[in-house]
């Protein structure tokens, strides 16, 4: 009787996603016939008819809607990967001050990560960018003109001219997300035992060799995990790039879903392009852990 | 005979009116082997562990190797201190990630910036004398207790300290494993190491041990020769404690 109950159960959960499925097919069809557009994606080939600000190969409005996503797909690649170095230093640097013994440092590293945490990415963002750089009047760092320029076009550092929205979005998300892999840092290395660190300052070791040579490795292994959770955070949290007018994967998909109409073509490839991005950080850092691991199996 | 460590009033307060140490002035010579006894929570591991920095001490003064060390714990000496004064715990703390033989060379090499090769063959010879050679490439999790203990004496000895600090060396042992370090800690003796033990091992207090220090409540009660303080102790507190481990 139990087995037969169990059953029915089943094929009503199925009998209801296949329902939603049929509901949710049915709409996309009965839109696509009243747009009068077919399902399919020979619009790529058409010209965009849009500048875009940055690009990181050439572009000009001529091109078509293909090379127009590549290049929002290779701005969101280069705002990610920058921003996931940045974010990755600050929170190691910030997670070891909280780990310290300095009263100071870790009181300034726990009010960084208590501020950060309590206010929306989004607003952090608008801040960096219209109170962060378009206030700024003039050069904010005077003497270092030539080597270091901050102005309101953005940052130009040795030469490298780095856009206002693509500084402000940087500084945004690394600050944001360093502010969660600080703390992950932080647990990780209080979790190794306190016994190490007595042997390496018993050995006469100096702090930082004994952090780099005998902590970080056995802290590693408890830090990757949320550490790879928060580079999957930044990489979705990117598509915020739209607020700062910022030419991402996202902005550009927007712009082209609202000059051609095809809104289901153009979230099908964001959706494919996020997972595929997302699939290749996690493996990495599964590969990473892995060889992280290899002295635990011996 | 001259002195390792010279211990003036050195006086720790953990909370209000309970003292860890209670105005304890001591000498321990060179080449001296001292045994520490004393019931649990006397002090006897917060004293050993004041003389190589692991622990502050509030008042009082100390000199260990040459190098003397105040209530404000200057770090430079600390450090000088603990070059030349190795530590062996209770719980080995060997770094699981290195092997045998990168647990023993990391201090010389990053301390005495000796090259691998010479901290190497150092670390092999140090391994030959405890009887461990065969495990050099092995990881501390390979090894028995006992044989992970004779790697940490191994990676104490490393930077030729003129001193060597043991914490309970073998409580967390299995008993078969507790003669193979004690016989290493012998071997040690007989060649003229300076040592301060803590442990709970009569035996080898009396045979090892030139004198024997037992602490009660951070309080030093009595220092003398094992011969005397195993049979014919003078305090009330020592023939207690001593009736009770030997029940």
């Amino acid at each position: 009787m139990k087995m037969r109950k169990g059953l029915w159960i089943q094929v009503l959960v199925l009998a209801l996603v296949f329902s939603l499925i049929l509901v949710l097919v049915n709409n996309i069809s009965t839109n696509l016939i009243r747009s009068g557009l077919g399902f399919d994606f020979g619009w790529l080939n058409r010209t965009a008819g849009f500048a875009l600000a940055e690009h990181v190969l050439p572009y000009s409005s001529s091109d078509n809607y293909a090379w127009a996503l590549l290049i929002g797909w290779l701005n969101s690649l280069k705002v990610i990967f920058a921003s996931l170095i940045m974010a990755t230093l600050i929170g190691f640097f910030v997670g070891i001050l909280s780990a310290g013994r300095n009263t100071l440092l870790r009181f300034l590293a726990s009010l960084y990560v208590t501020f950060i945490r309590q206010i929306p990415l989004l607003l952090q963002l608008l801040f960096w960018y219209f109170v962060g750089f378009l206030s700024i009047q003039g050069n904010l760092i005077g003497p270092f003109k030539g080597i270091l320029n901050i102005s309101n076009q953005g940052i130009v550092i040795l030469g490298i001219n780095l856009s206002a929205e693509f500084s402000a979005l940087l500084i945004g998300l690394s600050v944001y997300s360093g502010a969660y892999i600080s703390e992950i840092v932080r647990g990780g290395i209080q979790s190794v035992s306190r016994g190490q660190w007595e042997a390496f300052r018993s050995l006469g070791l100096a702090e930082n060799i004994g952090l780099i040579k005998v902590i970080m490795p056995q802290a590693l292994p408890a830090i990757l995990p949320g550490l790879t959770s928060q580079y999957l955070n930044l990489a979705k949290n990117s598509t915020l790039a739209i607020a700062v007018g910022y030419s991402d994967i996202y902005a550009i998909s927007d712009t082209i879903i609202t000059q051609t109409g095809r809104a289901i073509e153009g979230f099908i490839l964001l959706l494919i392009s996020f997972f595929f991005l997302n699939i290749i950080i996690s493996n990495c850092m599964e590969l990473l852990n892995n060889r992280l691991l290899s002295y635990q199996k011996h | 005979m001259s002195h390792i460590i010279r211990a003036n009033n050195l006086v720790k307060s953990f909370t209000k009116g309970l003292r860890a140490l209670d105005d304890i002035s001591m000498v321990v010579n060179k080449q001296e082997v001292l045994v520490v006894m004393g019931p649990s929570g006397s002090g006897k591991s917060t004293l050993i562990r004041t003389f190589n920095g692991l622990e502050t001490f509030d008042s009082g003064k100390l000199e260990v190797v040459g190098v003397p060390l105040y209530s404000n714990h200057d770090e430079r000496n600390i450090r000088a201190i603990r070059r030349k004064v190795g530590m062996v715990f209770q719980q080995f703390n060997l770094f699981p990630h290195l092997s045998i033989l990168e647990n023993i060379i990391l201090a010389p090499m990053k301390v005495q910036k000796l090259t691998r090769i010479e901290a190497e063959e150092h670390a092999m010879h140090l391994l030959s004398q405890m009887g461990i050679t065969k495990q050099a490439r092995k990881y501390p999790s390979q090894l028995s207790g006992g044989e992970q203990q004779r790697v940490a004496i191994a990676r104490a000895l490393a930077l030729k300290p003129e001193l060597l600090l043991f914490d309970e060396p073998t409580s967390a042992l299995d008993p078969e494993r507790v003669n193979e370090v004690l016989d290493a800690m012998r071997t040690l003796a007989q060649k003229g190491m300076t040592m301060v033990v803590v442990t709970h091992e009569v035996g080898f207090a009396r045979e090892v041990a030139d004198r024997v220090l037992f602490m009660d409540s951070g309080k030093l009660i009595e220092m003398t020769t094992p011969d005397i303080f195993f049979s014919n102790a003078k305090h009330e507190r020592s023939r207690k404690f001593l009736n009770q481990i030997e029940k």
